[in-house]
């Protein structure tokens, strides 16, 4: 990152402080730096996504965390306690599996009871944080069906109840939902979140679906080769991304590589005034900040240039235009869903609207 | 699909084989069982006598009691000691994992006779074990209860039989899938109690068939009680080898055999029973 000011401060939900803070946590694997110096922190009651695409380490973290891999350096720290240091069992962390690892040989009901029966957990009491568990994920009538006779999407209910019956103090979501299908995807998302609000437990959730982590998280921390990208809500995330990297990770973007010289931005065809200093610029420019301008007023907050259409995606609310604006520049443009496009088109975009990136 | 034709065609081998070499022995030792011996000669009058000796003399019962005392043994010893190998080249073992794998399996290759001799000088008056607890000045006079013993039958028949045991344990224990290890502690658990609550119970069918092997083969050795055993150390297929020789009495021998076959067929069932009980995925 350059000394832009890329990462916005972190916005901790006021009313906590940090339940859980990784300190300047990296780790090695044969001489591999998975994680490079990453420093977190996830207030109480938080819903934080780890989001990546797969090799970044956001698996690590959760590793580090749960216990089952040691930090190279740093700390990790959880309520004014050392994490780190203890083994995996004395941790108040508990984990949803990526896929449930769920006991084969047990009951749904003996399954969400384990964690309890480990700890001595007097009988009377089993039984009804047991039912209570069951309840909040809609599975009582489940009880007695071993794993291989529950669905997906069952599994992951038992293995949620299974960590939260523990009342854990974090629980950590290793891609939960990446083996169920789309729509009941959808439906889990939705019902996550609202447990979630609902129980008030912190979630440290990991996903390589950005989608999923901009519905479903209060803060977004995004990793990239072993290294925080940007930490930030997914409005703001996504509105001002701080890294070129970023931008394209988050939604759709176009990516405008120019330079700024004597108060004028170049980006190939595209220019518009800038009071910025002279120099090579990035800017990000999303697909849906671009509009088909029909008529010839000219706002002097507006940038207004044509392009040719080249190609038309239809995605049933909007549409994706391919455009060309010459010397092979091509933009993506996102429009109301219109009637069909071809050849010169003039488009405009708002001056506020290209958001300036770092490499 | 596949034609008639083709199907009968590919199932006859095999038929022609369990018929020949299984089901038309099987039936041939039955018949014998109802037959007798009179006078040195065997007649074919069809008779149950063969089955009541069976039921009234206590020798033969006092026999297969010892022989299932010992099976039972052999099979608990293979399985203290198979397990906790298996345990250790499933987990612990990282990268020695296939040379120890192969030192389990060499014993396999050499023949049984030769591992039961070698017991026989290991075990015996001026033997390397008696020679050895002498040098120390253990015991003055060579232990003769060594060789020629139960405790000789149970030995010889532990070592040839462990890596019976071993092996589908270590199928097993490669089969747990390591995420429910970590699903194990993640919940609270340590060590000693996911090996109790996971490991053991995912485990179950193969130290099922395991210690199947290991009773069933022994319930039906006659080499190493030959070798090793002694009188004390008779077991019921002894006196079944007996019995079609020097006795000539094929009929009796015959019945004990079906004796032998009954109690296996039924512990091969329960066996079955129980892995698939404890089967999950």
């Amino acid at each position: 990152m350059s000394a832009f000011p890329a990462n916005p401060p972190q916005e901790l939900p006021a009313k906590s402080a940090a339940l859980l803070e990784l300190r300047n946590v990296a780790k090695r694997f044969a001489a591999v730096d998975v994680l490079k110096n990453i420093s977190l922190n996830i207030a109480s009651g938080e819903f934080l996504t780890l989001l990546g695409e797969s090799g970044s380490g956001k698996t690590t973290v959760l590793r580090l965390i749960a216990g089952f891999a040691q930090p190279s350096s740093g700390e990790i720290w959880m309520s004014g306690e050392r994490l780190d240091l203890l083994p995996p069992y004395k941790r108040r962390v508990n984990t949803v599996f990526q896929n449930y690892a769920l006991f084969p040989h047990l009951s749904a009901c003996d399954n969400v009871a384990y964690g309890l029966r480990v700890k001595n957990t007097p009988t009377s009491e089993i039984a009804a944080r047991v039912e209570e568990a069951l309840r909040m994920v809609k599975m009582q009538g489940f009880a007695a069906s071993r794993p291989a006779r529950l669905s997906g999407g069952q599994q992951q209910r038992i293995a949620l109840a299974r960590a939260l019956v523990n009342r854990p103090r974090l629980l950590l979501l290793d891609e939960p939902l990446s083996a169920l299908d789309a729509n009941l995807r959808k439906q889990m998302q939705g019902e996550l979140k609202s447990l979630q609000r609902e129980i008030g437990v912190t979630f440290l959730f990991v996903t390589h679906d950005q989608e999923e982590a901009m519905a479903l998280s209060d803060r977004i921390a995004l990793l990239r080769d072993g290294a925080l990208e940007q930490v930030a809500s997914p409005r703001e995330i996504y509105a001002h991304p701080a890294t070129a990297y970023t931008a394209e990770f988050i939604g759709q973007t176009n990516l405008l590589r120019g330079e700024i010289r004597g108060g004028m931005v170049t980006c190939g065809a595209l220019r518009w005034p800038s009071d910025e200093a002279d120099g090579a610029v990035i800017f990000s420019l999303r697909p849906e900040a671009i509009r088909i301008c029909a008529d010839d007023k000219r706002q002097p907050s507006e940038v207004r240039f044509r392009a040719a259409v080249r190609q038309q995606f239809y995605g049933g609310s909007s549409e994706l235009l391919e455009v060309d604006c010459g010397n092979g520049q091509t933009l993506r443009v996102r429009v109301p869903v219109g009637g069909p496009l071809a050849g010169e088109q003039d488009f405009v975009f708002s001056l506020c609207d290209p958001t300036r990136v770092a490499e | 699909m596949y034609s008639r034709a083709y199907k009968t065609l590919v199932s006859l081998p095999p038929l022609v084989w369990v018929g020949t070499f299984l089901l038309l022995p099987y039936a041939l030792v039955f018949a014998h069982s109802l037959w007798a011996v009179r006078e040195g000669v065997m007649v074919h009058d069809w008779n149950l006598d063969n089955y009541k000796a069976l039921l009234t003399n206590p020798l033969y019962a006092v026999v297969l009691f010892r022989t299932m005392h010992i099976a039972a043994s052999v099979t608990l010893c293979a399985i203290l000691l198979g397990y906790p190998l298996a345990y250790y080249l499933a987990f612990h073992a990282g990268a020695r994992k296939e040379l120890l794998y192969q030192l389990v399996i060499v014993p396999l290759w050499v023949s049984y006779l030769v591992r039961g001799y070698a017991w026989k000088t290991i075990l015996g008056s001026d033997g390397v074990l008696n020679g050895f607890l002498q040098y120390l000045h253990l015991t003055r006079e060579p232990v003769g209860y060594f060789l020629y013993s139960p405790f000789a039958v149970v030995l010889m028949l532990t070592h040839i039989y462990t890596p019976f045991v071993f092996l589908p344990i270590y199928a097993a224990l490669e089969h747990v899938p390591r995420p429910l290890l970590e699903a194990s502690q993640d919940l609270g658990a340590s060590s000693v109690q996911t090996f109790w609550r996971v490991i053991l119970p995912l485990s179950m069918p193969g130290l099922l068939a395991g210690a199947t092997f290991a009773f069933v083969l022994s319930l039906g050795d006659f080499l190493a009680p030959l070798l090793v055993g002694g009188p004390s150390g008779t077991m019921i297929a002894n006196v079944v080898q007996s019995l079609f020789g020097a006795a000539f009495d094929w009929p009796l021998g015959a019945a004990i055999s079906v004796g032998i076959l009954v109690i296996t067929i039924s512990l091969l069932c329960l066996g079955e029973f129980l892995e698939k009980r404890w089967a999950f995925q």
